[in-house]
């Protein structure tokens, strides 16, 4: 049961082996047993899954519909809008919020019939690469509970990782989806920017963030993709494209797909162990019929500076509206409208956060605006830029995902730009505004080690289709942590 | 670049933060200082010729649609998690004497 794809769980619920209610129930039974040893989810919505179960149930019972979605237990990341149910961003400033409206991606996954078990885990704001960040403590990765999931989407990333959930849904700024699958042996993506709507997904930096999924499969993440991507009039940056089919070409022959490899990726910094996991994948991308070619991405020594500037900037101005007035945290006795906004605002974020926030406000003000933030801005386009000629050249972009395996709870805390360097491979994609993707790939002393393909702009399909095919000779993706059999 | 305590409280008052004591305002110093070090290197970046990149979407314009009322405001359901409220409006520390 635990390793069933969405696929088979949708065949076993229409042969009627069991109904959406007894999946649910089974899921959530596990979610009880395991998750506090994990910490990966803040909020368990058992009366409204177990609704949401009860009428998928009676539509199944006809037997015509054909969403292989309906009836399937999944979580949401905590940054998603859930009418009528808490939605923290893991911030003791949205502790008491209570969202009055669903964001898109909610609303188009219930539509489809997904039953959700609650929220998840996550960095405050998104603001994270270990999911240490959270006002509801941290995340563990279960595969060694000692060290962390990857972050900001942690929890969702440990609950599928765990197996106390077939799927969920993540945000993805500089890496956040694509990371945590890779620390936590799982299948991440995150599609190109504007493919999912961004409305009611808490805004961290709006010209990054991306809505992605989670799943144990490439197949899965199809489905759900196909199910969450799409034209919302409510977000302006929502892209007008012609309706995807993202499972479509997954089991098309690999035969003649040409995969860049950029040498900055596979520099003397990459831990050779990785590289060992990295060149192993690529023999057996070799041995289904793809040609491998060097790359360059000059500019990609800069992203991390440049999304340190870019992402802090946009979350300056889009944490604004935190304010103590019309929802969130408001401190004691306010003594004029100024100390209201400051002791809301610093009472109500933690340190990550202000950190950002007092970063971005410094990029922009005045005096240092054309210095960090438009230079930012010029080598952001540059870093663009290179992708393109790259992509020219092949269909796709592969490397590592993450620069190291899961480490220790704590171990990062004092060094924050130790902490941030785990974003060298993915924040490049981010800004370009490419779709991406982790696999798992292998494991170095017990911890999963993730495969990331860069994909061209919508270009989904393509990398799905190289990640099916791979998971096809391979059963990385198919291990779990044995404490959680 | 170095920041200084009086950088950080005009940065600070800026974001309408408040910092509590003089040990964060120490630890976040250090903390800003190594961050805005890694971001000296931008510098050496050739960048003339460039424009700069907002967003990924190239050509993306904002649609305008007709004047013609689609939505309303549902005031008493996006008000019911207000901290207070009064006659409709939000209630905040006197502002004008």
């Amino acid at each position: 049961m635990l390793n069933k794809s969405i696929k088979e769980l949708a065949t076993s619920l229409r042969n009627k082996e069991f109904s959406s209610v007894e999946l649910t129930k089974f899921f959530l039974e596990r979610i009880k047993q395991h998750d506090p040893k994990l910490n990966s989810f803040i909020t368990i919505t058992e009366d409204h899954a177990l609704a949401q179960a009860k009428q998928a149930d009676k539509l199944l019972e006809n037997n015509d519909d054909n969403n292989l979605l309906r009836g399937i237990p999944i979580a949401q990341k905590d940054i998603f809008c859930t009418k009528g149910i808490k939605t923290s961003c893991a911030s003791k400033m949205l502790d008491n919020f209570i969202s009055p409206y669903n964001a898109t991606t909610v609303e188009k996954l219930n539509n489809a019939g997904t039953v959700m078990l609650g929220k998840t885990n996550m960095d405050e704001f998104a603001m994270g690469s270990s999911n240490e960040n959270s006002y509801y403590g941290p995340c563990h990765n279960p595969w060694d509970l000692d060290r962390v999931p990857g972050g900001s989407s942690g929890g969702s990333a440990a609950a599928v990782a765990a197996r106390i959930i077939p799927a969920s849904t993540g945000t993805d700024t500089g890496g956040s989806v694509r990371q945590p699958a890779a620390l936590c042996g799982i299948t991440g993506i995150k599609p190109t920017y504007g493919r999912v709507s961004r409305y009611g997904m808490i805004a961290f930096a709006s010209s990054l963030d991306q809505a992605g999924v989670f799943a144990t499969n490439a197949e899965d993440c199809a489905i759900l993709l196909n199910n969450m991507a799409g034209h919302d009039p409510k977000d302006s940056t929502s892209l007008n494209t012609e309706p995807t089919d993202f499972c479509k070409n997954l089991n098309n022959s690999l035969e003649g797909i040409k995969i860049g490899l950029p040498k900055e990726f596979f520099s003397e910094n990459l831990s050779p162990e990785i590289h060992q996991v990295i060149e192993n994948a690529i023999k057996e991308l070799e041995k289904l019929g793809a040609t491998f070619k060097e790359v360059t991405l000059p500019n990609s020594k800069h992203s991390i500076p440049v999304y340190y500037i870019v992402a802090p900037a946009e979350c300056s101005s889009n944490l604004s509206r935190f304010d103590g007035v019309r929802y969130g945290y408001r401190c004691e006795n306010p003594q004029d409208l100024d100390d209201l906004y400051k002791r809301s605002r610093s009472e109500g974020f933690g340190s990550e956060v202000k950190k950002r926030i007092l970063t971005g406000t410094y990029v922009l003000s005045a005096g240092y605006y054309d210095a960090y933030y438009i230079k930012a801005q010029k080598i952001r386009k540059m870093i663009a830029n290179d992708f393109k000629a790259a992509l020219s050249e092949v269909d796709v972009i592969l490397g590592p995902t993450s620069p190291n395996v899961a480490f220790k709870l704590g171990e990062k805390a004092n060094n924050p730009v130790s902490m941030y360097l785990n974003d060298i491979y993915t924040s490049s994609v981010n800004l370009a505004g490419l779709p991406g993707m982790s696999i798992p790939a292998g494991f170095i002393n017990n911890l999963p080690v993730g495969l990331q393909i860069i994909g061209n702009y919508l270009q989904e399909d393509k990398m799905l289709n190289i990640a099916h095919k791979y998971q096809q000779v391979t059963d990385w993706h198919q291990k779990m942590p044995s404490n959680f059999e | 670049m170095s920041l200084t305590n009086k950088d950080i409280e005009n940065i600070a008052n800026l974001a309408k933060l408040k910092l509590t004591d003089q040990n964060e305002m120490e630890s976040l110093k250090t903390k800003l200082n190594d961050l805005f070090e890694i971001f000296d290197e931008l510098q050496s970046a050739n960048t003339s010729n460039i424009s700069p990149m907002a967003h990924p979407i190239e050509g993306m314009f904002q649609k305008i649609r007709n004047d013609e009322i689609t939505e309303s405001v549902d005031r008493e359901n996006l008000q019911s998690i207000a901290p207070e409220t009064e006659a409709g409006l939000y209630l905040v520390p006197t502002v004008i004497e």
